[in-house]
């Protein structure tokens, strides 16, 4: 393997984390549009605000993440990605503007009319970053962006059935992971009523999920041959997996099994972006733009793996700092209210 | 060919529009991330050391402050992050793989904050005070090595070295050159520095207008003389260290001095004209004093300092008067900002006191706007006076703009988000402090990182 392929799985080190934790924020906003109003809404939404907590940004670092690691180690597909997909890149990026100042403003707010403000702010955006950045992934996936400064069509490269497509699969999937961890922390809260709820709604979304992602396949089809053949021979094995793991969630989640959904769910997702980059492999772009062609020079590579590794070595002990003590915190301060 | 050539030049005036925007509302987040850090960490120690439960109460308090802006500034740092690649693709795909482990070591420093912020804002119960104290430490490193990274990326355009180019094209990279470059030793100090300079007079300006309201209560005092004194310490540094930045850009960026200056011709004994408006044949108005800018180059009125005229229109600055002026302005406002330093050292030797004039503390409500101006001011001479160059001398700004349409449609709703954006800011900090004052609850759930409240209770199972 290269630097420039390690440099490449580095990247998707960071998609991966995006997709699932970013994913799965974004979904929590999914979920609080979707409980529309009323007494079941308020409980629905305070669950959501209480297990997303203070790591917002910790799942939000990732994109930021992904975006420098890309410009670094491969800047010419960056530059081509970003200027022929300017209108979807910069609605997905108006969406990471409302979230983030949702999420800066909505605990200080203590009037209902600003804190509702807040909510639907958080719930627009977990509808547009997530879409816009699925027709991303789909532009990308067909082919659509060629290799230059704004190059490609600026609409019907992401306008098109797979991008679309994938977009609603992003969104689909965002709302599954959410509501899957929201079981589990409805479970933690002793919140039966709220367990059930999401249940149901991580039942629906996996079915919609899995559906999309089936049709997803098909229209790449017809539609991206080079990464219709790799998924369905190299990537094979991962998409397999993918479906197994969301079929095992369904059944766990279905049997109301209090372990188990979880990790399986993430195993899901997780399979399904390793199987996009399988597919792509070794295109960056694909067929117009490969991974070494587009690598810089060693001295950076070798950079950014250096910096990767302090990132693994400094940031992974201060996020469990941080998380224990959320963890011990929630213990001491919600106790255990009677389950009933 | 003239309607294709306009919509090109528009789409620049856009992307520069946007950008300079972005950056000029970011850079003022930024500079609270790095210097409000200190401030509180600063109340925090003094609480601690001299048992003092005021300064504990303000840095608690400021902690909430750096928690709100900390979470502003991140989502206009994003921001700029995207902008790197929808406005400026040609820059980031030419030269993306020259400074960009700089900011791939600027993320682990942002991320680092963002936990240790939330450690710190946790930790105010749930951690012994002074394992709590040495929590908030990394925030502050975090933000001085945060602060060093993106400002040597903008050294690097300056300076840009480290790198060979063949065919448009880079061949070779040697990071450690490209990190420190020629214009990271006075770049990044100044930028440090104006973080603490704007910080200070910034905090300092609220409990000023909160004293002159009659609010004399030693909370408002202290809250007054801590990010003060850290202010009025930095300012004469800072004057010295911007002189030193003068000095070398008239020597690295000879057109960019003479553009700040208002030189059109090479030659001795030349004039320095503060303020005045820059024609090709030289300053009409402003005060001159002969000789003075050879002089403040090279300390003797017979050094030589390069004019406009030794290269060819299309390569000097545009709009060279503003440029003029916000550099005399960020002089002047400092120099006046030294005088008001003056002020208080002189009174707090004589009498242990803070000046008891009103005008005093008129003095520094404004000093803390003023000292905002001048950070912008600073950064419009930065980035206009490298134009036209995006990297200097070698990649033109036109050169690196993306080909995509509709920047202004994106500029506007950027414009207007920013601007409720700073609203709500603004709205959400005066709601704190007058929640504080009614002293309605200090609870720690209600700012961004803080602990997540109460969970939703457990309910019967009907519902």
């Amino acid at each position: 393997m290269s630097t420039a392929d390690a440099v490449a799985g580095v990247l998707w080190v960071g998609v991966t984390f995006y997709t699932v934790f970013g994913g799965a924020d974004f979904g929590g906003g999914f979920w609080s549009l979707a409980a529309g109003r009323g007494e079941r809404a308020h409980r629905v939404r305070e669950l959501i605000d209480w297990a997303i907590g203070p790591v917002w940004e910790a799942n939000h670092v990732w994109l930021i993440f992904v975006l420098v690691v890309l410009w670094t180690g491969f800047s010419e597909a960056f530059a081509s990605i970003f200027s022929t997909l300017f209108i979807p890149l910069s609605l997905a990026a108006l969406g990471i503007v409302l979230r983030g100042s949702g999420f800066a403003f909505q605990r200080t707010a203590r009037t209902q009319t600003a804190r509702n403000a807040a909510e639907r702010l958080f719930g627009l955006s977990s509808l547009l970053t997530p879409f816009f950045m699925g027709t991303v992934v789909g532009a990308i996936a067909s082919g659509r962006v060629p290799v230059g400064n704004a190059k490609g069509d600026a609409v019907t490269s992401w306008l098109n059935g797979v991008s679309i497509l994938i977009g609603l699969l992003f969104v689909a999937t965002c709302a599954y992971i959410a509501a899957v961890f929201l079981v589990s922390d409805a479970r933690r809260a002793r919140a039966a009523d709220l367990e059930r709820y999401f249940r149901d709604r991580a039942l629906g979304a996996a079915l919609v999920a899995g559906a999309l992602a089936v049709a997803g396949i098909l229209v790449l089809k017809g539609d991206a041959e080079y990464v219709y053949d790799r998924l369905t021979h190299e990537g094979l094995p991962l998409v397999i997996v993918s479906g197994l793991c969301g079929l095992g969630a369904l059944v766990l989640l279905a049997r109301g099994a209090p372990r188990g959904a979880r990790p399986l769910a993430v195993g899901a997702v997780v399979a399904v972006v390793w199987g996009w980059g399988v597919a792509q492999f070794p295109y960056l772009l694909p067929e117009t733009l490969r991974i070494d062609q587009a690598a810089a020079p060693d001295a950076t590579l070798t950079g950014v793996l250096i910096v990767f590794g302090a990132a693994v070595v400094l940031v992974i002990p201060a996020i469990v700092l941080l998380f224990s003590l959320a963890q011990r915190s929630m213990i001491e301060e919600t106790g255990a209210p009677e389950p009933r | 060919m003239l309607d294709v050539a306009i919509p090109i030049a528009s789409e620049l005036e856009a992307a520069r529009s946007q950008m300079a925007f972005t950056l000029g509302f970011h850079i003022i987040l930024a500079s609270l991330g790095v210097g409000f850090p200190l401030v509180m960490l600063i109340a925090n120690y003094r609480g601690l050391r001299h048992n003092d439960p005021v300064a504990l109460l303000l840095a608690r308090r400021w902690s909430k402050v750096v928690a709100i802006t900390f979470a502003v500034g991140a989502v206009t740092g994003t921001v700029l992050s995207f902008e790197f690649g929808l406005l400026w693709p040609e820059f980031t795909g030419q030269f993306g793989d020259v400074f960009g482990v700089l900011f791939a070591i600027e993320g682990i420093f942002f991320f680092l904050e963002a936990i240790f912020v939330a450690i710190y804002i946790f930790g105010w119960e749930r951690l012994s005070p002074w394992k709590h104290f040495w929590s908030g430490v990394p925030i502050a490193i975090c933000g001085i090595g945060g602060a060093f990274s993106v400002v040597a990326v903008n050294s690097w355009m300056n300076q840009p070295q480290g790198f060979t180019l063949k065919g448009g094209e880079v061949t070779d990279v040697e990071p450690l050159k490209v990190i420190f470059n020629p214009a990271v030793p006075y770049e990044v100090p100044h930028m440090i520095l104006a973080a603490y300079l704007v910080t200070g007079f910034l905090v300092a300006s609220v409990y000023a207008v909160g004293m002159l309201r009659g609010r004399r209560d030693r909370y408002h005092r202290l809250g007054l003389l801590i990010p003060l004194t850290l202010a009025v310490i930095v300012t004469p540094i800072q004057f010295a260290v911007g002189d030193t930045a003068a000095r070398s850009i008239a020597n690295d960026q000879p057109i960019k001095f003479a553009a700040m200056e208002c030189v059109q011709e090479t030659s001795t004994d030349v004039t320095e004209y503060i303020y005045g408006r820059c024609t090709s044949d030289g300053v009409k108005g402003g005060i001159g004093i002969p000789g003075f800018d050879s002089f403040l180059v090279g300390w003797s009125t017979s050094t030589e300092v390069t004019g406009l005229d030794t290269v060819p229109p299309d390569d000097r600055p545009p709009a060279n008067t503003m440029l003029h002026w916000a550099f005399d302005t960020m002089v002047g406002i400092c120099s006046v900002l030294i005088l008001l330093g003056l002020w208080l050292g002189i009174s707090w030797w004589r009498k242990r006191e803070i000046p008891g004039s009103r005008w005093f503390l008129r003095a520094v409500a404004i000093s803390g706007i003023a000292s905002v101006v001048a950070l912008e001011c600073g950064w419009i001479v930065t980035e206009v006076g490298r134009q036209p160059w995006v990297v200097y001398e070698i990649m033109r700004t036109e050169d690196a703009v993306t080909g995509a349409s509709g920047i202004w449609v994106t500029f506007a709703i950027v414009f207007a988000l920013y601007t409720l954006l700073g609203a709500a800011t603004v709205i959400t900090l005066r709601t704190l402090a007058r929640r504080w004052r009614e002293a309605d609850g200090d609870d720690e759930a209600d700012v961004p990182y803080g602990p997540s409240g109460e969970a939703p209770p457990a309910l019967g199972g009907a519902s």
